[in-house]
């Protein structure tokens, strides 16, 4: 496959069957390589998205300043986008994310303003919109709120799914600012209404959800609940044993947040096959493990990885 | 029906700090009202006018409510109900 430039080759990622994992010949999971993007994330579609429709209703201009807040993966592809379309990049990170993020962010020429572990991306968000008011030039794109984010998926993830397995009856994605799941559930809901939309939300430690009050409270601008169908809170524990099964039986090296989807997948899966029904379930493989080596999810016993991970932002 | 029902801290101060309490009842509205018995104030701050309020999510065996029945989710014995705040992913 050919392209003009590297960000010409966002999207069209490979949907690989998981022939062990999957329960029954009558009810398959796929996995959903989003890995495979420019900088090894699926958040390389939502950022290219938005980038453009900025660029092109004249909100960035050549020198600008971009803000946002992140908790990696986002701020890693602006960092590689923002470099080649010569923008300034100013990444709000909460301090409970790995080291590699930082350094991928660093290595592309982000510069990092911490956010308190403390109230995770909630924070984080609070603390970007603050810099926001005293950067009036400053423009953020704003991931949990942009539609383009969204649309980065309805025009893309959706129909190559849909292109890939038309006998599709489930999709399951993460939820963080839900732009997956809201753009291939709209896609879905228009042209192949019976596919269930099945959202993984990863449920962290105490700490992140250390907010003062609940009027705090966090639901991104995109989420709109009917395009979801079921929604699932997946732990640490069970997020690095699926990881884990992921590499083990299909040879799969995916980030702690894959391991959270699948639970969710292999959950509808039984399901599925209790109800006697077939199912072909398409999951997203959000990332590589690369960048989660050092919370060292990989190593020792369940218990041990589970110890490791208490109190971070492991998605 | 005896369910275990986990509290976020922002909560426990309803619970006398307790990180889980256990609650009885056939739905998550009947568990509800039986944990304001013991811990008053907890049911204000999680049902406004018979819903759940906007930043409250409330999961049975991981499981968000809001999809099944809402309040009117049945629970059997042994379930884990787990109560969060609504926080920011990505």
């Amino acid at each position: 496959m050919r392209y003009e430039s590297l960000l010409d080759s966002v999207g069209e990622t490979p949907l690989v069957g998981l022939p062990r994992l999957s329960p029954s010949a009558d009810v398959r999971l796929w996995a959903k390589l989003e890995d495979r993007n420019p900088t090894g994330s699926v958040k390389d579609r939502a950022v290219l998205w938005m980038l453009i429709d900025a660029e092109k209703v004249g909100r960035l201009r050549p020198g600008c300043t971009i803000l946002e807040p992140t908790s990696g993966n986002t701020g890693i592809s602006l960092a590689m986008v923002a470099k080649l379309r010569g923008y300034r990049l100013v990444c709000v990170m909460p301090e409970n994310t790995s080291s590699e993020r930082r350094q991928l962010l660093q290595m592309w020429g982000a510069e990092i303003v911490d956010s308190p572990a403390a109230g995770g991306s909630n924070e984080a968000v609070r603390v970007a919109k603050g810099i926001a008011a005293e950067h009036s030039d400053w423009v953020m794109l704003y991931q949990y709120g942009n539609p383009a984010n969204a649309a980065a998926h309805y025009e893309g993830t959706g129909p190559e799914l849909l292109a890939d397995l038309p006998s599709i009856t489930h999709f399951v994605a993460g939820l963080g600012t839900t732009g997956t799941l809201m753009g291939v559930g709209r896609f879905f809901r228009e042209h192949k209404p019976d596919v269930r939309i099945v959202a993984a939300e990863p449920r962290y430690g105490e700490l992140v959800y250390g907010l003062r009050n609940l009027e705090e409270g966090f639901v991104p601008e995109l989420y709109d609940e009917t395009l979801i169908d079921s929604r699932f809170s997946v732990g640490p524990r069970d997020a690095v044993r699926r990881t884990r099964e992921l590499l083990e039986e299909e040879g799969i090296f995916a980030g702690i947040s894959t391991g959270a989807i699948l639970h969710a997948a292999l959950a509808q899966a039984a399901k599925s096959v209790e109800a006697g029904e077939s199912a072909d379930i398409a999951l997203v493989v959000c990332d590589g493990g690369w960048k989660y080596l050092s919370t060292g999810a990989y190593e020792g016993t369940i218990d041990e990885a589970e110890d490791r991970l208490e109190g971070q932002l492991w998605a | 029906m005896a369910v275990e029902v986990r509290i976020p801290t922002i909560l426990r101060t309803h619970t006398d700090g307790e990180k889980a309490v256990e609650g009885s009842g056939t739905t998550i509205s009947e568990v509800i009202d039986d944990l304001e018995t013991r811990h008053g104030g907890l049911k204000e701050r999680l049902v406004e006018s018979g819903d759940l309020r906007r930043f409250v999510n409330v999961y049975v065996n991981d499981e968000d409510v809001r999809f099944l029945a809402g309040v009117q989710t049945p629970v059997k014995d042994g379930d884990t109900i787990v109560v969060l705040p609504a926080v920011a992913g990505g």
